[in-house]
This record gives C-alpha cells, sequence and structure tokens, in this order.
C-alpha cells in the first residue's frame, strides 16, 4: 500500500511524524481526502478532527485551525495547537465548554461572542476526539 | 577605621549575598538550558511556516494588506523585556535601542506607539510617557504560544487596521550563553521572505490564493512575534546568568579585602593590648 508522510507541528514542537494511508481532514470550504502522490495544494483548516488512516485503523487528532500544505508526497499541518487524544485534557475541555455556552447565553454586550464561539468550538472538537 | 566587630558584621552579610547569587546563577543556568531547547523544539514550526509562505508569497500574484508596503504615518514597535531585574544589561540595553531609534524617527509622540512584553519595560515607558497601546506582564518562563497569542493577534490586528503602518520588534537576540545583541527587526509589513529555493512546485488553491493569504500570513506574523519571545527569554535568562556569576565574583574579591582588613584590624588590637600590658607592669615596677 502505498502512504504518505504526514508531520504536524505547532510552536510548542512537533506532535506527530509518521507514514499514512489517507488524510481527512476539514477545510474551511468543506472536507477534504488527501492520499498518496496528491498534487500540491495548501488549505486553511477549520477546527476539526484530523483522520490519519493506516492499514485499517484510524488515529484522531483535535486541531486548531491553520493551514495544510501538500507537496512531494508530504502534508504539513500548521496548526497553532494539535493534540493526540490521549492528550486531551478531557475535564478542562469540558469547563472551556460550559463556559463558552454560558457566555455566548448571556446576552451582554461587552463579550466577544466570535471569541466564545470560537472557544467553545475548540471544547467541542476536543471533546469529540478523545471521545472515540 | 571600622571596628572589628563591623568588619565581621559586612563580611557575613557579603557572604550571604553570596550564597544566594551564587544559587540564582545555577536557577539561571538551568532556566536557560530549558528555554534553548524550547526555542529549537520551535524551530520546525517556524521553519515550515517560512517555507510555505515563501512558497505561496511568492508563486503568487494575490495581494494582501500585510504584504503592501504604505506610507508611514505611524509606526509600532513591540519591545520584548523581562518582570524581574537582576539580568544586568538586559532591559537596558533593549530600551535603549527603543529610545534611540525613537529619538532618531519621530519628532512627536503621535507618530509612534509602543506594544510592550515585560514589567520593565512597561514601566519605563510609563515613566517617560512613551505611548504604550497595548502591554503584557508576567509571562512564564517557558511561554506557551496561548500566553501571547492574545497580544500577537491584536498586534497583527492593528497593522490590519491601519491603526500602525509598520511594525518593528525589538528584542535580545540570543548568540550565545555570554553573548546577547540587542536586535530591531521590521515585522510587518512582509517584505522579504527567504525560503529554500528549487522546489517551486505550483500549489492548488483550497479556495483560493486571497483566502489563504488571508489565513497564512497573520499565523505567520504571530508565528514571529513568539519566536522573538522564545529568543528574547533565552537571552534573559543568560544575562541574568552571567549577572549573577559577576556578582559572586565581585563578593568574593570583597569577602578578600575585607578579611584582609579584619585581619590587620585583629592584629593592630593585640598588639595594642600587649603594649598596654607592658606599659602598665613596667608602672608597677
Amino acid at each position: 500500500m502505498k502512504t504518505l508522510t504526514v508531520s504536524v507541528v505547532t510552536p510548542n514542537g512537533p506532535v506527530l511524524e509518521d507514514e499514512y494511508e489517507m488524510v481527512v481532514c476539514r477545510a474551511e470550504s468543506g472536507e477534504i481526502g488527501i492520499m498518496p502522490h496528491h498534487i500540491p495544494i495548501v488549505a486553511p483548516l477549520s477546527i476539526a478532527a484530523v483522520r490519519l488512516k493506516k492499514a485499517g485503523s484510524e488515529d484522531k487528532l483535535a486541531v486548531n485551525g491553520g493551514i495544510m500544505e501538500v507537496s512531494s508526497n508530504k502534508v504539513s499541518i500548521l496548526a497553532q495547537s494539535a493534540e493526540k487524544p490521549s492528550d486531551i485534557d478531557v475535564e478542562r475541555a469540558r469547563k472551556a465548554k460550559e463556559r463558552a455556552e454560558r457566555r455566548l447565553q448571556s446576552n451582554q454586550d461587552n463579550i466577544d461572542k466570535l471569541r466564545a464561539e470560537l472557544a467553545l468550538q475548540r471544547a467541542i472538537n476536543r471533546l469529540d476526539v478523545s471521545s472515540k | 577605621m571600622a571596628s572589628l566587630r563591623d568588619i565581621k558584621a559586612r563580611i557575613d552579610s557579603t557572604k550571604k549575598t553570596k550564597q544566594i547569587t551564587s544559587a540564582m546563577e545555577l536557577v539561571s543556568a538551568s532556566k536557560m538550558n530549558k528555554a534553548e531547547q524550547h526555542a529549537k523544539g520551535y524551530v520546525p514550526y517556524s521553519e515550515k511556516m517560512q517555507e510555505v509562505v515563501a512558497h505561496i508569497a511568492k508563486g503568487t500574484d494575490a495581494s494582501h494588506p500585510m504584504l503592501e508596503t504604505r506610507e508611514v504615518k505611524k509606526t509600532g514597535y513591540l519591545v520584548i523585556t523581562s518582570d524581574r531585574g537582576l539580568v544586568g544589561g538586559y532591559n537596558s540595553h533593549v530600551l535603549k535601542l527603543l529610545q534611540t531609534t525613537i529619538n532618531e524617527r519621530h519628532n512627536s509622540p503621535d507618530e509612534y506607539t509602543v506594544i510592550v512584553i515585560g514589567r520593565k519595560g512597561f514601566d519605563y515607558c510609563r515613566k517617560r510617557n512613551i505611548p504604550v497601546s497595548n502591554s503584557i506582564i508576567g509571562v512564564a518562563d517557558h511561554p506557551q504560544f496561548a500566553d501571547i497569542k492574545d497580544i500577537a493577534k491584536a498586534t497583527v490586528q492593528m497593522f490590519t487596521d491601519k491603526e500602525i503602518d509598520e511594525l518593528n520588534i525589538i528584542y535580545n537576540h540570543y548568540v550565545s550563553a555570554i553573548s546577547q545583541v540587542p536586535t530591531m527587526n521590521k515585522l510587518l509589513p512582509i517584505e522579504d521572505i527567504q525560503g529554500q529555493n528549487g522546489t517551486t512546485s505550483q500549489y492548488e488553491y483550497e479556495p483560493n490564493e486571497e483566502q489563504i493569504l488571508k489565513v497564512l500570513l497573520p499565523l505567520y506574523a504571530e508565528s514571529l512575534i513568539f519566536g522573538a519571545l522564545l529568543d528574547g527569554k533565552a537571552s534573559e535568562h543568560a544575562a541574568s546568568m552571567t549577572a549573577m556569576r559577576s556578582a559572586t565574583d565581585n563578593a568574593n574579591d570583597l569577602i578578600g579585602d575585607l578579611t584582609l582588613s579584619y585581619n590587620r584590624a585583629r592584629q593592630a588590637q593585640i598588639t595594642q593590648q600587649i603594649s598596654e600590658i607592658v606599659g602598665g607592669a613596667a608602672a608597677i615596677e
């Protein structure tokens, strides 16, 4: 089976570097699946899980936005944070989710709606990735 | 001449100070090693980022506000200093560079604004009425990206909103454990992006180039700010280490001098006492 190299790097260091058969991630314009020898492509990612498939099994990563770049059979994901399911602090994510929901529900003007919305997305994404 | 007891007290207090400074030297040394590793861990991200930005910016005609040079009406300076003292010339070098740059380039405070990281820089600007538009105090010794994300984002936003037309970053560049150089870099507009030549593969853009640049360039600018901060932190610990080492050396010298004069004073006292006794005995006879 052909494979492609996937490397995920964040400002705090590399998170993952390995060979996979397929990468599925959600770009801002929709889901994209990358298979080996994909043509070079660049796409911004939305806050969602990145699914990495290898020999029938699937790994997941919680990626918070960032950019995906594919060139010469190598996928690089640059994100401000990316976590493996084992690294996710579920309790913290749950609290963050509650906090963000509270903020969104309280109809005050002085609250940054967009920020709360993004925080909520990140929290949901983390919980989603860690639960499976 | 100081009395024996005075000298003794000084020797004791100097010894205690020496204990503290030599302990701080060790602490700074270990922090510096950590900070250096931290900065190294960040290198893959910044290199990759640089590579992608260079790839895209070169192969495209698409324009983006962050790539365009416009007439400079207001300049932003991002200054990275430490929160505490005892770091030798670390802060004063950076702040001096800031001050001379401002004096050279600007006539009125309307023409510039300063974004400060670190308490020392903040206090400095406030004392001298330098306009500070944003600041962050209490950055951890080994900062995470999340710690400075807000200020980095806000700063990049200021440029995008045309509040400032140019952004310079001033920090201490870490050369080695004994050498840190105050450096000023122009961050925005992004001008010369250097990437590895050769692999000029044509990219497909999803959805299009403008959209990509819109996401990528702020990320790039933020990553540069974070990189400078890590660099600055490594310098801070290195500077602190050097300062503490020289403080310990000075304490050693001082203790040597004081011990010498203590012994002399003691000797003089004994001689005096003997001559008094001898004088007294002679008087009785």
